[in-house]
């Protein structure tokens, strides 16, 4: 059977390099199939995060020949041939150990946000175009690879004053649902710190789930905070009568 | 020894952070008790991810006939009469309302045309009653739930893993866990616990469950004292992937049969007419698996060695926009476009039926103050589960459990925690690095995978589970002497000699209930007693439990039926 080289990034916070792996090469292989036959063959401490293995919970992101990817889904037979595979853990992230990183500041991120909140007296009556509207926010499986390639993240580290392309899919999310009452612009402005995205549309490229993210979830809460507290008129008024 | 240890101490501690773990959880915080939750993956991650199908409840959206009665005989019928009434009544009755709770806090379901929640067809459920989100209702869910849960302010413990109950006597006063990312280990000191663990499917090789389905809370409750029960019925699901290797076993969602998917043979023959022909295709899942089974057995298998299921006659579009998932897949990971052709599926092991028996009306375990909900709990699916009857499952019994896992918490004070028991749970944990060149954990694993894919599968023998018997024990064997390369940080391999203990302790469970059930029935087919034998086994649930060190079973007639109830279950 044909063999591949594995280069696995080996380290931890205090340092590592990569480590070559020979793995045998099987037909319809994915990263993470091989990723499995290290740990099982050659090194049973290689540390790695995976559950469904079906690109349904996000939790095997990695950096794959440099392009951040879930190895469960990366074939090996998109990969150049007879080259070696080199998988790094995600960058924008402290590393922990191999392949696993530090993601818990994307759980205290999405602390912050509202919850959804019915407005009052609702029918829960709701058409089904707003469900499909909604449902491309709401597909995400939070594997924070929009949030690694970042460069808001990856390169400026703003983590204190910026949530990210994944907290912006999940505020949409909120916002567009069509029984939600809570107004998430101020958080969207303040505490999230959407104008400092300048739409290059990284994140978009690399969402396994083809999700819009600059074009349909991004662009539209810019202009949500725009209309509330950029809008010229309401300035005006703000200056005369004082800021409400 | 007295390694150093970090103690927390909460009303109510929930192991597992799936549906039920979570529904749990959000109960008890509204009733008042402080709740940690432990989960060995990261929030959100949890295996319910995963269900596709939908949520099963009798909201009469589509088929106005329907009600919880029909539910509720579906549901008996479905698990041939050894599952707990009670449960089963419940589960029916409240399924319709925690699904109305979803939506209040969040969840955004399919909707029919009059804007109420859409529900389709599954098999053996009489009337379309799946609430669903295309093919991903499962993450809808979970996400709906962690969300609730975190706002509300439960504890999180993420990548921590609980390998032993601290019990007092007979009453259970806490857990003893390591965090997976450093090694450190955690006390945790608690007045109830609720075990939402999940099921044991990675103990077969051909599996839809992830790393974490190793049987942990089944035997943790074993090792306290609870009984287990009906361990013998294991679902396979009938339409895993085949091809190609690495995907084996992935799972192929029922709603594609259940938006009018056509299994068939290497010659085209709509196989199930001879099976069931009334159901056809939504017959129930331990019908269906056993048809492909037989049809690859004798020699009408595809080339990888499974059914055909096609949905390609189907508008492309209503495809992709119901199965979009199953779409994804199959494109991603076997280059086949299922809305021009077929797809290649064949049974994967998916579900346990059995676990930690329950009292209905609490999900309280037979050890006071261990309390066990979802598919770690055994009683409501009998000897066979019905499709989408697992995520009502997770919220009826999840709030249930939550709610006499709070108020069993306001009836006692914390105990202390025996020391003794932390002294062993530390030195069991450590032994394998003592273990210097000892065998890899990986491969016990795999030969465990092995045994039980080959000797305690669709099909039993009494001469097959003897030898599995026999297997398992030498595997235990091999198990107390395997060791970890590495260090205590982040390391895989030495997490799975504390998973391989469970899934082998549970494996054997399985084993010897599998050999004392001498008929068929649901999910446990046995060769050697091919039929249904209602007069000696119609009544009886095996129970498994331990006696000293010993594992023993024993018989407990099933609960008997009230008149009304039994009538229901008489209707047509």
């Amino acid at each position: 059977m044909a063999e591949t080289t594995f280069r696995v990034f080996r380290g931890d916070a205090s340092g590592g390099q990569t480590v070559d792996y020979q793995v045998p090469v099987a037909p319809g292989m994915v990263v993470l199939d091989a990723l499995h036959y290290i740990q099982g063959h050659l090194a049973p401490d290689l540390a790695v995060r995976w559950n469904c293995k079906a690109g349904k919970c996000g939790s095997c992101s990695a950096e794959v020949n440099g392009r951040p990817r879930l190895t469960c889904k990366t074939r090996m037979d998109v990969l150049p041939k007879d080259e070696p595979v080199t998988v790094v853990p995600m960058r924008a992230f402290p590393i922990i150990k191999d392949l696993v990183t530090d993601v818990s500041w994307n759980y205290a991120v999405n602390r912050k946000i509202p919850p959804f909140q019915p407005k009052p007296d609702v029918e829960w009556k709701i058409s089904q175009m707003d469900v499909d509207r909604v449902q491309e926010f709401r597909k995400c499986i939070e594997c924070f690879l929009c949030q690694n390639v970042c460069h808001v993240l990856r390169d400026h580290h703003k983590k204190e004053t910026f949530g990210g392309p994944r907290f912006f899919v999940r505020v949409a999310g909120l916002e567009m649902h069509p029984l939600d009452g809570a107004n998430r612009a101020p958080l969207l402005k303040n505490e999230l710190g959407i104008g400092l995205c300048n739409i290059t549309k990284c994140c978009t490229e690399v969402c396994p789930e083809d999700i819009h993210i600059t074009d349909n979830a991004i662009i539209p809460l810019k202009e949500r905070v725009v209309d509330q507290f950029y809008d010229p008129f309401t300035m005006v008024v703000r200056k005369i009568f004082g800021a409400k | 020894m007295t390694t150093n240890y970090e103690t927390r101490e909460h009303d109510v501690l929930i192991i597992g952070a799936g549906g039920a773990g979570l529904r749990a959880a959000i109960e008890a915080l509204a009733q008042g008790a402080s709740v940690g939750v432990v989960c060995k993956s990261l929030l959100g991650k949890a295996h319910t991810v995963m269900a596709e199908g939908g949520i099963a409840a009798a909201m009469a959206n589509v088929d106005a006939a329907d009600n919880w009665k029909t539910h509720f005989r579906d549901t008996m019928r479905g698990g041939k009469f050894l599952n707990n009434w009670r449960m089963a009544q419940l589960h029916a009755q409240e399924a319709p309302e925690r699904v109305r709770e979803l939506e209040q806090w969040g969840a955004l379901f399919d909707r029919t045309e009059t804007g109420d929640i859409l529900q389709r067809a599954f098999g053996g459920h009489t009337f379309k009653r799946l609430c669903h989100v295309g093919d991903r209702t499962g993450l809808e869910m979970i996400r709906t739930l962690q969300d609730r849960g975190v706002q509300q302010g439960f504890d999180v413990f993420m990548e921590c893993t609980v390998t032993r109950l601290l019990t007092d006597g007979k009453r259970i006063t806490g857990a003893f866990a390591y965090w997976r990312e450093s090694g450190r280990f955690i006390v945790f000191k608690a007045k109830s616990v609720v075990i939402a663990t999940g099921g044991i499917g990675k103990a077969w090789r051909v599996t839809s469950n992830s790393w974490e389905y190793t049987a942990d809370g089944m035997a943790l409750a074993y090792e306290a004292g609870a009984e287990l029960m009906d361990m013998e019925f294991v679902q396979f699901h009938p339409t895993g992937m085949v091809w190609p290797p690495g995907v084996q076993g992935l799972l192929v969602t029922e709603a594609v049969r259940g938006e009018g998917g056509i299994l068939r043979n290497k010659n085209g023959e709509r196989f199930m007419e001879k099976y069931d022909p009334k159901r056809l295709e939504l017959s129930t899942r331990d019908v269906v698996a056993r048809s492909i089974y037989t049809e690859v057995k004798e020699g009408r298998g595809t080339e990888h060695g499974g059914a055909f299921l096609d949905i390609s006659h189907k508008p492309a579009d209503y495809v992709k926009k119901k199965l979009p998932s199953m779409y994804h897949q199959f494109k991603e990971l076997a280059d086949v476009d299922i809305t021009k052709g077929p797809m290649e599926v064949g049974p994967t092991c998916h579900y346990m039926m059995g676990g930690i028996r329950v009292e209905a009306e609490t999900a309280q375990s037979t050890v006071p103050g261990l309390f066990a909900a979802g598919e770690a709990a055994a009683g409501l699916h009998g000897s066979n589960r019905l499709g989408g009857n697992s995520l009502s499952d997770l919220l009826v019994f999840g709030r249930r459990a939550g709610l006499a896992a709070a108020a069993h918490a306001k009836s006692v004070s914390h105990a202390l925690v025996n020391t003794a028991q932390i002294d062993a749970a530390e030195k069991e944990l450590l032994a394998p690095f003592a273990n210097t060149g000892g065998e890899s954990p990986y491969a016990v694993h795999r030969d465990l995978q092995e045994v039980m894919q080959n000797l305690v599968g669709i099909y039993r023998t009494e001469q097959d589970l003897m030898k599995s018997l026999v297997e398992l024990e030498k595997l235990s064997a091999r198990a107390t002497k395997t060791g970890v390369e590495g260090t205590r940080m982040f390391n895989p391999g030495w997490h799975l000699t504390r998973e391989l203990k469970s899934m082998l302790l549970i494996s054997e469970a399985v084993a010897r209930a599998a050999l004392a059930r001498k008929e068929s029935r649901g999910a446990h087919s046995r060769i050697d007693y091919p039929n249904l034998d209602d007069a000696s086994w119609g009544k009886k649930n095996n129970i498994i439990v331990q006696d000293g060190s010993t594992m023993t079973r024993r018989e407990s007639p099933v609960p008997e039926m009230p008149a009304d109830l039994r009538e229901i279950v008489a209707q047509e």
